[in-house]
C-alpha cells in the first residue's frame, strides 16, 4: 500500500509538475519578457501611454473590436440552419456531413485566407468583407459543433409541450428554444469571438496594408518597424481584452455545465422539415465548399488554360525563399511530427491532473490559447534572445506550435479521462489486474480514439500554425504557411500561382490528417 | 476459503462508515449483509476486496493477513451492482480477463470461459457486444467474469439491485442453485430483506456501520435484536414503552365482525392481506391473515391477540446501543 502510494505521488508530481515546468518556461517567461520591454526602460517603469494613446493604436483597437464582433455575428446567423438540422434530424450521410465542416476549422488561417484569394473576383479580395466571409468561413464549424452538441442534447418534448399548449412554431423558437439555447449560443460567440479578435493569418493576407488588427499591428510594429516597445506595449493591450473575454465566456460556459443531456437518435425529417433540411445542409456544404474549391482551381489555372505548372515550380529555386519551396512542405512535416510529440507528452500528463480536478491547472493551460499565437513568437523573440538564445536551434518552432497545440489535446482527453469509470479499474483489479495492467487493458483501449483525436488534431494545428512561427522560423527552414506568407507578398502571378499550389498541398494534408482523426471518432458508429 | 474481519473499521474524511466489525465467514457459507442505504455495506465490501483500506482492524483469509494486499493479488472475485463490463469487449472478452491477465494459456483460458458462461446459462452470448445486453444478462456476464477466475471468496453487491419484477426473482433462483452447486464462500450486500432472507446461511444486519445482528434469517425473525431491527425486518406493531419495546406479530393478531375497533384500511399482497385496525383507546395495529373473507374497511371487528406472538425487545435510541 505504501510503496503504492508512493508511486501515486510520483506521478502526481509528474502530471502537474511537467506542464507547468514546460508552461514556466516557454509561457510565462516570454510573457514576462513582453511585460518588461513594455513597461520599463532603462530600468525605470515606464508606462506606455504614448504607444496606447497614438490614433494608429486606436484605430487598429476600434477595427479589431468591430469585425470581431460583425464576424461573431454573421456566423451564429450562418451555422444555425446547418445546427438545427444536424442537432434534430438523422439523415444518410450525416456523419459525413458533421466531419467535413470541421474541416475549415483546423485549415490554416493562411490557406483560408488564400482561398478567399482565389474564389473572389478582383477589387472585392482586400476588402472588410473579405476578411469577415473568411471569418464566418473558419468559424462555422464552432457554432455548428458547440450550439449543435446543446441542441440536440435538448429535451424534443419541451418543444412538443409548448405546441400542446397553443405555441405556434414561432413562438416556440423565440420562447422555449432560444432562451434554452441561449447559454450554448453565448458560449460559441464567444469563442468565435476570440478567434476573430485575435485573427492574424487572415487579416495579415485579406487585410492589405489598410485593414490591421492588434495581433496584426503587433506583428508590423515588431517585425517590419522594430519597435519592440510598441509591439509589447499593444501585446498587453491584447491581453487585457483577451482575458477579459475569456473571464466572460467562462462565467457563460460554467452556466452551460450540466444542461445537455444525450437522447436516443434523432428522428429522420418528414414532410417540410425535408427540404428545409435539405437546404440547411445543401446550401451549407457548398458555400463551405466554394472556397476549397476555387483555390483548386486556381492553383491549376496557368494563363488561359489548365495545367500543372504551379506545381512544378514548387521544385524551382526562386528568389522568395532561400530553398527550394517543396523543402518547406518537409520543413512543416518534421516540425509537426515534433510538435505533435511534445503537446502529447505535456497534454496527457496535463489532462489526467486536470481529470483528476485540478482546475487551476485547467485555467493556465487555456492560457496560451488565449495569449494569441502572434503574442507567443514575439514573446519568444524576446526571452529567448541572448544569453539563452534560442532562435537558431530547430527546436524552437516545434516547441511554439506544441505550445499553441497543447490546449486542444488537453480539451479533447479530459472528457475521455473524467468519463473514465473508476469502478471498471477496480474490477479489472479484483479479476487480479495490476495497476500496469488496468491501464494496458482497460484504460488505454478505452482512450484509444480519443489519443488519436488529440493527437491527429495537435498534428493540424502544429501544420497550419502560422502568427507564431513566422516570428521563429529560420528563413533557410521555413514551413508552408511561412512560405505561401512570403510568396503572397510579392508581386507577380507567378508567385500567387506558386502560393496557391502550397496551399493546396497543405490544404490536402491537413484534411487528410483531420478526417483521419475525426473517422476514428465518428467510425463504430458512436453518434 | 475461510473470511475472517477482525474488528475493521473505516473512517473517511472524519465519518466513520464502518465501525468495529468482527464476523467469520466459513468456508462454503453464505452470508448476506443486509442493511439500508448509507449503513457502510458497499464500504465493507470494498475492505474484503482490498479496494478500500480500512483504518483498523484485519482481514484475514483462510487465518492468512491479507489487509494489505492489493486487490489483484487477493483472489477475491467482486460482482458490482451495475455489472461494470468492460464496453470495449465482448462478452468472451469480458469473462475472459481474469484469466487473460493472470497469464493463462489460451486452452486453459477457452476453458475457464465456456464453463463460466455455462454456469450463468449464458453458453451461445460469447461474442456479443456488450452493449446489447440487457440488465439481467449484463449482470450473469459480471458473474461469469468473477467465476471464471475462480475465486475463494465471491464478493456481490446489491446484484440484483438494478433488475425488476420477476427478472429479479428468477436471478435469485438461479444465484441460489448456482451457490449451493460450487459451495462457494459468499458474502451478499443487499439493502432487500427478501434477498437477503432467500440468498444467506446467515444475515449480518449493518446500522450505521455497526453489526446490529448476526443470524440464521429463522434465528432473525424470531428474535431480532431490538425495535430497529424488528422494525427494518418489516414488523409493524412495535409500541415503545421506557427502555423496552413490545413487539407484536402480525399473524398472531385476530380480527373478527364485532365491538372494539374498526378497520381502517385493507391491502391485499399476494396471497396476504394486510389489515389496519384502530382500536377504541387511538391504537393502531397491524393483521395479516390468509383469509380470502375478510373485514372490509370501515366495518367494527373485535381484536383478539394471541400471546404466543407478542414478545419484548430493547429499545435502540440510536446513541448508545450497537
Amino acid at each position: 500500500m505504501d510503496r503504492d502510494r508512493r508511486a501515486l505521488t510520483l506521478g502526481g508530481v509528474a502530471t502537474v509538475g511537467v506542464p507547468v515546468a514546460f508552461l514556466a518556461v516557454f509561457f510565462a517567461w516570454p510573457l514576462l519578457a513582453i511585460l518588461e520591454r513594455s513597461l520599463v526602460s532603462d530600468g525605470k517603469l515606464d508606462l506606455p501611454f504614448d504607444v496606447l494613446t497614438r490614433r494608429s493604436t486606436l484605430d487598429v483597437a476600434w477595427f479589431t473590436l468591430w469585425q470581431a464582433t460583425a464576424s461573431t455575428a454573421l456566423t451564429l446567423v450562418a451555422a444555425l440552419p446547418l445546427a438545427w438540422a444536424l442537432a434534430r434530424f438523422s439523415f444518410r450521410g450525416r456523419a459525413l456531413v458533421e466531419a467535413l465542416v470541421l474541416v475549415p476549422f483546423v485549415l490554416p488561417t493562411v490557406v483560408v485566407a488564400t482561398a478567399f484569394l482565389a474564389l473572389l473576383p478582383d477589387g472585392a479580395e482586400r476588402t472588410v468583407w473579405a476578411i469577415l466571409l473568411a471569418h464566418v468561413f473558419f468559424n462555422v464549424a464552432v457554432v455548428v459543433r458547440v450550439v449543435g452538441a446543446f441542441w440536440a442534447g435538448l429535451d424534443p418534448r419541451l418543444d412538443d409541450a409548448a405546441a400542446t399548449l397553443g405555441a405556434t412554431p414561432v413562438q416556440r423558437h423565440l420562447r422555449v428554444t432560444a432562451p434554452l439555447l441561449a447559454p450554448a449560443l453565448a458560449s460559441a460567440a464567444s469563442i468565435v469571438f476570440l478567434f476573430c479578435f485575435t485573427s492574424f493569418g487572415v487579416i495579415v493576407v485579406l487585410g492589405g496594408i489598410r485593414y490591421a488588427t492588434l495581433e496584426v499591428e503587433i506583428y508590423n510594429q515588431a517585425a517590419r518597424l522594430f519597435d519592440l516597445r510598441a509591439a509589447a506595449a499593444l501585446a498587453l493591450l491584447q491581453l487585457a481584452a483577451v482575458g477579459a473575454t475569456v473571464l466572460v465566456s467562462g462565467r457563460l460556459e460554467r452556466r452551460l455545465g450540466g444542461a445537455a443531456s444525450r437522447r436516443g437518435p434523432a428522428p429522420r425529417p418528414i414532410g417540410r422539415d425535408r427540404i428545409r433540411v435539405g437546404l440547411a445542409v445543401g446550401c451549407s456544404l457548398a458555400l463551405l465548399a466554394l472556397p476549397p474549391l476555387a483555390l483548386v482551381l486556381r492553383s491549376l489555372e496557368v494563363g488561359d488554360g489548365y495545367g500543372l505548372d504551379h506545381y512544378a515550380s514548387l521544385l524551382d529555386e526562386t528568389p522568395a525563399l532561400l530553398v527550394v519551396p517543396w523543402h518547406a512542405l518537409l520543413n512543416s512535416l518534421l516540425f509537426a511530427g515534433a510538435a505533435t510529440a511534445i503537446a502529447l507528452v505535456v497534454g496527457i500528463l496535463a489532462a489526467v491532473a486536470v481529470a483528476r480536478g485540478r482546475r487551476g491547472l485547467d485555467a493556465l493551460l487555456m492560457l496560451p490559447l488565449g495569449a494569441s499565437a502572434v503574442m507567443l513568437g514575439f514573446g519568444f523573440l524576446l526571452a529567448f534572445d541572448d544569453p539563452w538564445d534560442l532562435r537558431t536551434s530547430a527546436a524552437i518552432v516545434p516547441i511554439v506550435q506544441a505550445l499553441v497545440a497543447i490546449p486542444f489535446v488537453v480539451r479533447s482527453l479530459v472528457p475521455a479521462l473524467r468519463a473514465l469509470e473508476v469502478r471498471l479499474a477496480e474490477a479489472a483489479a479484483v479479476l487480479g489486474a495490476s495497476p500496469w495492467q488496468v491501464r494496458r487493458e482497460v484504460e488505454l483501449p478505452l482512450l484509444a480514439r480519443p489519443l488519436a483525436v488529440a493527437a491527429g488534431l495537435a498534428f493540424a494545428v502544429a501544420l497550419g500554425e502560422f502568427g507564431a512561427t513566422v516570428f521563429v522560423a529560420r528563413a533557410d527552414r521555413p514551413t508552408v504557411p511561412v512560405a505561401i506568407f512570403r510568396f503572397l507578398g510579392r508581386p507577380g502571378a507567378d508567385n500567387v500561382g506558386t502560393a496557391m499550389a502550397l496551399s493546396v498541398a497543405l490544404m490536402v494534408m491537413v484534411t487528410a490528417v483531420a478526417l483521419a482523426s475525426e473517422r476514428s471518432l465518428v467510425g463504430r458508429g458512436s453518434r | 476459503m475461510r473470511l475472517a474481519l477482525d474488528h475493521v473499521g473505516v473512517t473517511l474524511d472524519g465519518t466513520r462508515i464502518v465501525d468495529d466489525v468482527a464476523i467469520d465467514v466459513a468456508a462454503g457459507e453464505r452470508l448476506a449483509v443486509l442493511g439500508p442505504s448509507g449503513s457502510g455495506k458497499s464500504t465493507l465490501l470494498r475492505v474484503v476486496a482490498g479496494l478500500q483500506a480500512p483504518t483498523s482492524g484485519r482481514v484475514l483469509l483462510d487465518g492468512r493477513d491479507v489487509t494489505h494486499v492489493p486487490p489483484y493479488r487477493r483472489g477475491v472475485g467482486l460482482v458490482f451492482q451495475d455489472a461494470a463490463l468492460f464496453p470495449h469487449r465482448d462478452v468472451e472478452g469480458n469473462v475472459g480477463f481474469g484469466p487473460k491477465v493472470a497469464g493463462l494459456d489460451e486452452d486453459e483460458r477457452r476453458t475457464r470461459i465456456s464453463e463460466a458462461l455455462a454456469l450463468v446459462g449464458l453458453g451461445d452470448s460469447g461474442q456479443r457486444v456488450v452493449g446489447t445486453l440487457s440488465g439481467g444478462e449484463a449482470q450473469r456476464v459480471a458473474l461469469a467474469r468473477s467465476l471464471a477466475m475462480r475465486p475463494g471468496v465471491l464478493l456481490l453487491d446489491e446484484p440484483l439491485g438494478s433488475l425488476d419484477g420477476p427478472l429479479r426473482l428468477r436471478l435469485q433462483d438461479d444465484l441460489r442453485a448456482l451457490f449451493e452447486r460450487l459451495s462457494l464462500t459468499v458474502v451478499h450486500v443487499t439493502h432487500d430483506v427478501g434477498e437477503a432472507f432467500a440468498l444467506g446461511d446467515r444475515v449480518a444486519i449493518l446500522r450505521e456501520g455497526r453489526l446490529a445482528q448476526v443470524a440464521t434469517p429463522n434465528e432473525l425473525w424470531a428474535r431480532p435484536a431490538d425495535d430497529w431491527v424488528a422494525r427494518f425486518l418489516g414488523l409493524r406493531n412495535i409500541v415503545r414503552r421506557g427502555d423496552r419495546a413490545t413487539v407484536t406479530r402480525p399473524e398472531a393478531v385476530r380480527v373478527r365482525p364485532g365491538q372494539g375497533a374498526i378497520v381502517v384500511s385493507v391491502d391485499r399482497d399476494g396471497p396476504l392481506v394486510h389489515l389496519r385496525v384502530r382500536r377504541d383507546d387511538g391504537s393502531e395495529l397491524e393483521s395479516v391473515t390468509t383469509e380470502a373473507v375478510h373485514p372490509g374497511a370501515g366495518e367494527r371487528v373485535t381484536v383478539e391477540v394471541e400471546p404466543s406472538g407478542v414478545f419484548q425487545v430493547p429499545v435502540w435510541d440510536g446513541a448508545t446501543s450497537g
